[in-house]
């Protein structure tokens, strides 16, 4: 084994870390802005799997990646907007609502991607660029996309009025309410925001990162995103690294089956390769214990309206 | 200069009543609308006659009225059933599906009941079944008195889900960490343990994603044993596994409403401050309330090992996320699960062999929307009110620089 | 046309919520460049009327004249639109935010980016203008109380705002942020703004104010008088009134042994800062010690440390012969010691469990009630039966859930779960607030009952009339400390309202 190739596969397990924590980074960002906002959905992975079918199919009909994203979108948009009517204007629970969209979710999208599961997939575009021959174009694209999404969305939350605003309905609803902003606007539309993130991230699976559609295609990964969140502390450049971070750790047990890795490689080891799956699952329980002890030492909470419904107080 | 307007608007007013009838119609309305709208999306996934499909889930699920009557006369002859297993053989399977679901409602209820959102009885059921499996097949010897044995397997299931639970109850008593996200990372974390046992580690049997067969001692008499006595049982897989369901859940009802720990858990679920005035200690009742949440969840888990008589790779996920929506629909209410489970239980064995496949899923997601929706009925009394509000135009604006 | 050197006027104005008239028929006006104080006790409706004249709440009658014109506020932007802002009480500020970004919520100006760096210096400016300095890049919740406040007062003046509502100030200040305060007011009237400073602590209101407006129980008491024309005496006599309303029958007390012994407590408030601050008390068996003083004196921690809600930092609290700290179980004292909380229906009830299971609260884990493991249905259908007749609760039954009970009898259900297991020791908070006539008085006879039955009551409160009927004893408490204490049948109610405004007294 040469060092030139080691050095090759450095870089393929990284890249391929960011092009798998892309669509977790997605999901992440739009979670952020929807609690930011004061609303909890954990109905993620329900709208992650709606934008991955629903893209999918889109693609597989016309052929289109674009119009599968926006699909994706759109879809995710509009599970979000059926949470949003449930817990802002009829008050329900966040919880069991957010747990709802995820059974809609998984269910439609089983249901509707029937036809869909082990179909072909996208073919991946090549650059005809020595060295990225291997790496699809469209990857590549679509990391550079998160890479820019993040820090934008840190500036729009943070040195944005509208951000402000958002900030505010988030963390004191009446303060904001006796300012004119309206809390319900703002929610409803950072809710819907955050949906179509969601199902952008699911789109971007089904068509980029693990192109196909299968059932259940998310694995959970809606719900490793509503964990980064806290971790995250509800910061867009906090969720760019732990995505990525998750990406590799979702990657890893591939790779680490690659027998060209030295020392390292589970290529002979099955069983080893069984409790690096649980990796993802576990680390997301361990950076909330982490998470834990920080939000103690640093004041790094939760929106304080999160997860209560905005009820305006009776004036005269 | 005065101008009267007038315009409506939706009043929510705080309900000081509750009718009880309301639970009844947002479960029936919920079901209901469940099934129009899951209509219209089986038309779209390709089904003409949705209402056919129906018919046919409940058939699959239930039997029809002319095969009952066939086999109530077949009881009362003591023969065997002239139409085979269609006799009873679709109730047989509902309630076969029926006590694990049951049992994992019961674990979701008595969580939720303190406000904790446990959604992780899947995981625990896992656990509980490979602890039961474990007792089965490699430390009790096969020779064990059957009562014995599945006593073992019972207490197994219940200790390691009940394990399971407390590490989530633990850290959100201890350091307030969100239970919902460590019981949901907790099930896939159980789902891979398994994996790990059966598909490639020391458990299995050769190629075969699978343990070895239980032996007889490690299984749940199933009715169609007793066919020399009752010709009807004959290929009747049910099992006394409902039984121990239905217990859990008469127990669990006299604990909430009969004892004094149930009357804390029910102060702390909804008062957490009138508890902490009356004096109950509320990190030791979390810590308590997973722990139990968890041992109905790993007995559910070892009941259906004991049912299935082997574990393989292909244990069922899911059961857990049905109990959280059973649980909703029964109102949280123990006695409400068992007639709410046996339906839900008739809803997977019917679309079981339909297509397309994640019809039941699909019905549970929407039941389940329509239900936390119509709450706001129970809680709020929503009028459409004329406002009249008196517009005096001329006063603003002008002293606006 | 109105008189058009005031600079805002209200008259007539009318307010009523549920069960209560908070202003009735007010007329109130303040001339440009006065700091204007508006006084009165708890519940007055001093901040009623100001929430009105700010535009968060709609007057059911009267009108407002701003600048001579009549103006309709339908919002908080309708009011600061005519110069108009108020600082509440509880401040509207978000903690996370940074005091610029405080200042601009809500704006309309910059559109989207929002350009901080101008607008910290534009926020630094303002604050300099005023001599309120203030960083404006630090986050709210780093900040002292003061200088929230004075976020709040530059947000008011950012929005050009002239005259300038302070919800009691100088109630969560401390005296020396009470000082720069007042020389900032001072400041302020100098360049043309109107102050109207809502307080009940006297002292401030002589020493800042240029004329007063006296409120009580809905209604001007002393309409406008210049302040150097008036004495504290006569301004307290007005706070406070005269009459009391309520005469309680009650025997001459027989005080028994100490029950209660509070030695040097120290606790802090849910804010951190000190709320009690070496305080020591006793309590004898069958006497009634009043607690007299200004909301947000240490009450609430008082009583909270007394109950095992609350810990204290420091000091010894002395329940007969058991010691009350962090070793106690509390729900082991059960019924022996009773708690009227401040807040029936957040903290003294169950709002979903039935009025029979809430009854049991504090005897649930004891025979009668508690049957070994389970608890005797029978016992607690009787005990809820026994104690609705005895205690006059008003109810459909007593399966009804507790959140349909009305305040008064919501309250009767609370005393008849407190009082039925024959405490040695009631602390008592608020207990009559909000009740109406009938109720408070069946609430003063189950007080006076156990009493003379021998228990030891602690009765923290606002209302003098109330106090000085039902006490055997009165402290009066200011910031966290007892500043006298006196038979009640000495405690004259000018000197008391005197004490409780923090002015020294001779008692």
């Amino acid at each position: 084994m040469t060092g030139s190739n080691l050095t090759i596969l450095a870089i393929t397990i990284l890249f391929g870390a960011l092009v798998s924590g892309t669509p977790l980074l997605f999901a992440t960002i739009g979670e952020i802005f929807s609690e930011r906002s004061g609303v909890m959905n954990l109905g993620i992975e329900g709208m992650m799997l709606v934008g991955a079918m629903g893209g999918f199919a889109v693609w597989f009909h016309t052929g289109n990646m674009i119009f599968g994203l926006i699909a994706g979108m759109l879809l995710g948009g509009l599970l979000a907007l059926l949470h949003a009517f449930i817990t802002i204007s009829l008050r329900a629970d966040q919880v069991v609502s957010g747990l709802a969209v995820t059974f809609l979710g998984a269910g439609f999208s089983s249901i509707l991607g029937q036809p869909y599961v082990g179909q072909r997939v996208p073919q991946p575009i090549t650059l005809p660029i020595p060295g990225l021959e291997y790496i699809p174009a469209e990857q590549i694209i679509l990391v550079f996309i998160g890479l820019i999404f993040a820090p934008l969305a840190w500036y729009y939350l943070n040195r944005t009025r509208p951000g402000l605003n958002l900030r505010s309905v988030g963390e004191y609803p009446s303060a904001a309410d006796s300012l004119g902003i309206n809390v319900y606007h703002t929610r409803y539309s950072y809710v819907i925001f955050g949906g179509m993130m969601s199902g952008l991230g699911g789109a971007a699976m089904s068509l980029i990162t693990d192109p196909g559609w299968s059932d259940g295609k998310t694995s959970g990964l809606g719900w490793i995103a509503v964990g980064l969140v806290i971790f995250a502390a509800w910061d867009p450049l906090r969720g760019l690294w732990v995505s990525y971070l998750f990406g590799l750790l979702r990657r890893l047990p591939l790779d680490l089956q690659n027998p060209a890795l030295p020392l390292i490689s589970t290529a002979n080891n099955p069983s080893v390769g069984r409790f690096m799956d649980m990796l993802p699952y576990l680390a997301t329980i361990f950076i909330l214990i982490l998470g834990s002890r920080e939000a103690m030492r640093k004041r790094l909470g939760a929106p304080a309206a999160l997860g209560t419904p905005y009820i305006r107080g009776e004036r005269g | 200069m005065k101008r009267l307007l007038s315009s409506y608007r939706l009043r929510i007013e705080t309900r000081m009543d509750n009718p009880g009838w309301m639970g009844l119609v947002s479960a029936i309305l919920g079901v209901l609308l469940a099934l129009i709208i899951g209509g219209f999306v089986l038309r779209a996934a390709g089904a003409t006659d949705p209402i056919a499909t129906y018919r046919e889930i409940f058939k699959e699920a239930f039997g029809t009225f002319a095969d009952w009557r066939a086999g109530i006369s077949a009881v009362l002859n003591h023969k065997a059933c002239a139409k085979g297993l269609l006799c009873f053989g679709p109730l047989s399977d509902t309630l076969v599906k029926a006590s694990p679901i049951l049992l994992t409602t019961l674990a979701c209820i008595v969580a939720f009941r303190m406000k904790l959102w446990n959604i992780g009885a899947d995981g625990q059921m896992f656990f509980g079944a490979w602890a039961a499996t474990g007792v089965a097949l490699f430390v009790l010897p096969e020779t064990t008195n059957r009562v014995v044995m599945l006593g073992a397997m019972a207490l197994a299931g219940i200790l390691a889900g009940s394990l399971y639970g407390a590490i989530p109850g633990f850290l959100k008593a201890k350091l307030n960490i969100n239970e919902i996200i460590t019981t949901l990372m907790l099930n896939y974390i159980g789902y891979k343990w398994l994996e790990y046992f059966i598909v490639v580690g020391p458990w299995s049997i050769g190629d075969f994603e699978s343990t070895g067969k239980f032996p007889v001692s490690a299984t749940w008499p199933r009715l169609t044993e007793y066919v020399k006595q009752f010709p009807i049982a004959a290929g009747l897989t049910v099992h006394p596994g409902i039984f121990v369901g239905v217990l859990a859940a008469i127990l669990l009802a006299w604990i909430l409403y009969r004892s004094r720990w149930g009357y804390q858990i029910r102060v702390i679920g909804d008062n957490p401050k009138a508890a902490r005035y009356a004096g109950i200690n509320l990190e030791r009742n979390i810590i308590l309330v997973m722990a139990i949440s968890g041992a109905l969840a790993g007995l559910a888990g070892m009941n259906e090992v004991a049912a299935l008589r082997t574990l393989t790779g292909r244990f069922q996920r899911g059961y857990g996320f049905t109990g959280v929506i059973v649980a909703w629909l029964a109102r949280l209410n123990p006695l409400a699960a068992i007639l709410v489970s046996f339906l839900f239980g008739g809803l997977l064995v019917g679309t079981k062999l339909i297509q397309p496949q994640g019809i039941a899923s699909m019905l549970q997601g929407v039941i389940l929307f329509v239900v936390i929706g119509t709450e706001l009925l129970f809680r709020y009394r929503v009028r459409l009110e004329k406002v009249e509000q008196i517009v005096v135009p001329e006063t603003r604006g002008e002293n606006d620089r | 046309m109105t008189e058009s050197i005031n600079a805002f006027e209200m008259r007539g104005i009318v307010k009523r919520f549920p069960g209560v008239i908070a202003n009735d028929h007010v007329d109130f006006a303040c001339r440009p460049g006065e700091v204007h104080a508006l006084l009165g006790e708890n519940g007055a409706g001093k901040s009623t009327l100001m929430n009105v004249l700010a535009g968060l709440y709609h007057p059911d009658a009267g009108e407002i004249f701003v600048g001579g014109k009549r103006v309709v506020f339908r919002s908080p932007q309708d009011a600061i639109a005519h110069g108009i802002g108020m600082v509440h009480q509880h401040f509207m500020l978000v903690p996370t935010h940074s005091v610029a970004e405080n200042v601009v919520l809500g704006l309309n100006q910059p559109r989207f980016f929002l350009k901080l760096a101008h607008v910290e210096e534009q926020v630094a400016a303002l604050g300099e203008q005023f001599g309120m300095t203030v960083n404006p890049r630090a986050k709210i919740w780093e900040l002292s109380v003061g200088e929230q406040q004075r976020v709040e007062v530059l947000k008011m003046l950012f929005r050009g705002a002239k005259v300038l509502i302070l919800d009691e100030p100088t109630a969560v200040l401390t005296p020396q942020e009470v000082e720069t305060l007042f020389v900032t007011l001072r400041d302020m009237t100098k360049r043309g703004h109107t102050i109207v400073f809502i307080s009940h602590k006297l002292d401030e209101v002589v020493a800042i104010s240029d004329r007063v407006t006296v409120m009580r129980r809905g209604k001007v008491t002393a309409a406008q008088i210049p302040t150097r024309e008036t004495t504290k005496a006569q301004l307290a006599k007005r706070m406070v009134g005269r009459e009391i309303l309520f005469q309680i029958e009650k025997k001459k007390a027989q005080p028994g042994k100490v029950i209660l012994s509070v030695e040097h407590i120290f606790a802090e408030n849910d804010r951190g800062l000190p709320a009690l601050r070496d305080l020591s008390l006793q309590v004898c068996a069958g006497e009634v010690l009043g607690i007299a003083g200004v909301a947000g004196n240490g009450q609430r921690e008082l009583a909270e440390v007394l109950t095992g809600l609350r810990r204290a930092v420091k000091g010894k609290i002395m329940f007969g012969d058991i010691p009350l700290d962090k070793h106690t179980s509390w729900l082991n004292l059960g019924q022996k010691l009773a708690h009227i909380p401040e807040d029936r229906a957040a903290v003294g009830s169950v709002p979903d469990l039935s009025i029979a299971e809430n009854l049991i609260l504090k005897s649930f884990h004891r025979p009668p009630i508690a049957a070994g493991w389970s608890i005797n249905r029978a016992a607690v259908h009787q005990n809820a039966v026994r104690l609705a007749g005895e205690y006059q609760i008003t109810m459909p039954s007593v399966d009804t859930p507790a959140r349909m009970l009305s305040g008064g009898n919501l309250q009767k259900l609370i005393l008849a779960r407190e009082t039925s297991g024959h405490p040695e020791l009631m602390i008592a908070m608020h207990p009559t607030r909000g009740l109406d006539v009938g109720a408070t008085e069946a609430v003063h006879n189950i007080l006076i009952k156990q009493r003379d039955a021998g228990a030891a009551i602690l009765l923290i409160s606002e209302d003098l009339d109330e106090l000085l009927s039902l006490s055997d004893r009165l402290g009066v408490i200011y910031e966290g400390q007892l500043v006298g204490e006196m038979p009640t049948k000495d405690a004259e109610i000018h000197k008391v309202g005197l004490m409780m405004a923090g002015t020294k007294v001779e008692a």
